[in-house]
């Protein structure tokens, strides 16, 4: 089918739930309501003749300050019948949920974990709701665009830059000019 | 300890240093904490290639508590520091450790959120190595520059300043190492240009296409 097509296919059933369409994007891309994507995509992986059996990304999103919104975008492919098509949601910054789509496709579930890890994004209904790749223990969600680096995380100091002078690289750039080999 | 209460730091000390420290340069039991793409490096070094046993260090320990050279090869990030300070805090004294690479030594290139800048931020290190990943020769530089930090060193006060080629050096001031440029290699690209002795192995080479 064609981007157009699963479009149309989706606005029939879900008419108002499906926002918006970008047709001439590199990925077609559907917009749907935030509280409509797990029956999407249920929909999309069990009708017959879409067929979507297969999730080949899911990734969280920060659109920025001034929308102050995140999102969640999904990759579909259906392996059966070779057609793709992307799903996008967004949600407010502040309590935004998402339904967790990890019943339909188990692909999901890590990947909502590494989204609610580096985007914060919370995934309603997930069986297991923690971070994936950062220690259990680190402070905030790192790809947010307003995103604070911690000071200190047991006991190391973690910022990259603005270290003074006698701590860290600088110490043996400056002391080992005259060569000690 | 006592025996520097006995002797003080006269004659029979200084002998005691040259014999106790024989022994400790010569026979690093290197623990490899290794964590990424320096490995490789890693392994070439502790292969029959370049022969680490010359240094007496060819014989890695995988446990803390049997090695007495903590060789931190690779990234470093915050979620496995603590785990490589609790490694260090299981080696018994004496004990040193090398910075292998531009990722252990200060971060490499990962300045970000994630990356510990430099293992100097949760253990002392000895010997830092430079080099994405360092060569070989390098390495073996290393490992020679910290048998000579350990020639130097006072065995019953391991804190006091070492002579590491006519220059004292305390815990503070770090020795550091860049790599040796590597002039052979000219030689054997020269010697590919047709049949003949390799420069680094001796033997006859054949037919080379
Ligand atoms: S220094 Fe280079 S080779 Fe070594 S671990 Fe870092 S990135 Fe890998």
């Amino acid at each position: 089918m064609t981007p157009e097509a699963i479009h149309g296919a989706l606005q029939q059933r879900f008419g108002q739930a499906v926002t918006a369409f970008e047709a001439d994007a590199i990925d077609p891309t559907v917009t749907v309501e935030a509280s409509a994507i797990h029956d999407v995509g249920a929909f999309l992986r069990s009708e017959p003749g879409l067929l979507f059996d297969s999730l080949m990304c899911l990734s969280g999103m920060d659109y920025g300050e001034e929308t102050s919104s995140l999102g969640v975008v999904y990759h579909l492919h259906s392996t059966s019948l070779r057609h793709t098509i992307t799903l996008r949601v967004e949600v407010p910054r502040q309590d935004g949920v998402v339904p967790t789509v990890c019943d339909i496709w188990r692909t999901a579930e890590w990947h909502e974990r590494e989204a609610f890890d580096l985007f914060g994004m919370r995934f309603d209904r997930h069986p297991d709701h923690r971070r994936i790749l950062l220690p259990d223990d680190w402070e905030g969600h790192p790809l947010l665009k307003d995103y604070q680096v911690q000071e200190f995380y047991q006991g190391i100091r973690v910022p990259y830059e603005g270290d003074p002078p006698e701590i860290g690289m600088d110490v043996y750039r400056f002391q080992d000019r005259e060569d000690p080999v | 300890m006592g025996l520097e209460t006995i002797f003080g730091s006269g004659f029979i000390t200084s002998q005691l240093n040259k014999i106790i420290n024989w022994g400790r340069k010569n026979s690093f039991f290197p623990l490899p904490f290794v964590t990424a793409c320096c490995g490789m490096e890693f392994m070439a070094t502790w292969g029959s290639h370049y022969d680490v046993a010359r240094f007496g260090a060819e014989l890695p320990r995988f446990s803390p508590r049997q090695s007495d050279l903590l060789m931190v090869v690779g990234t470093i990030n915050h979620k496995i520091a603590p785990v490589l300070k609790r490694v260090y805090d299981q080696m018994c004294e004496p004990k040193w450790v090398i910075a292998f690479g531009a990722c252990a030594s200060s971060g490499g290139f990962y300045r970000n959120y994630a990356t510990v800048q430099g293992i100097d931020r949760i253990i002392p290190v000895d010997v830092y190595i430079a080099g994405c990943p360092p060569r070989p020769e390098a390495v073996l530089e290393g490992l020679m520059l910290l048998q000579k930090k350990v020639e130097g060193e006072d065995v019953l006060n391991r804190g006091a300043p070492i002579m590491v080629n006519g220059q004292a050096y305390s815990e503070d001031r770090l020795v550091h190492v860049e790599p040796p440029v590597d002039h052979r290699a000219d030689q054997v690209v020269a010697s590919h240009e047709g049949p003949g002795v390799h420069p680094w192995q001796g033997f006859e080479e054949t037919e080379r296409r």
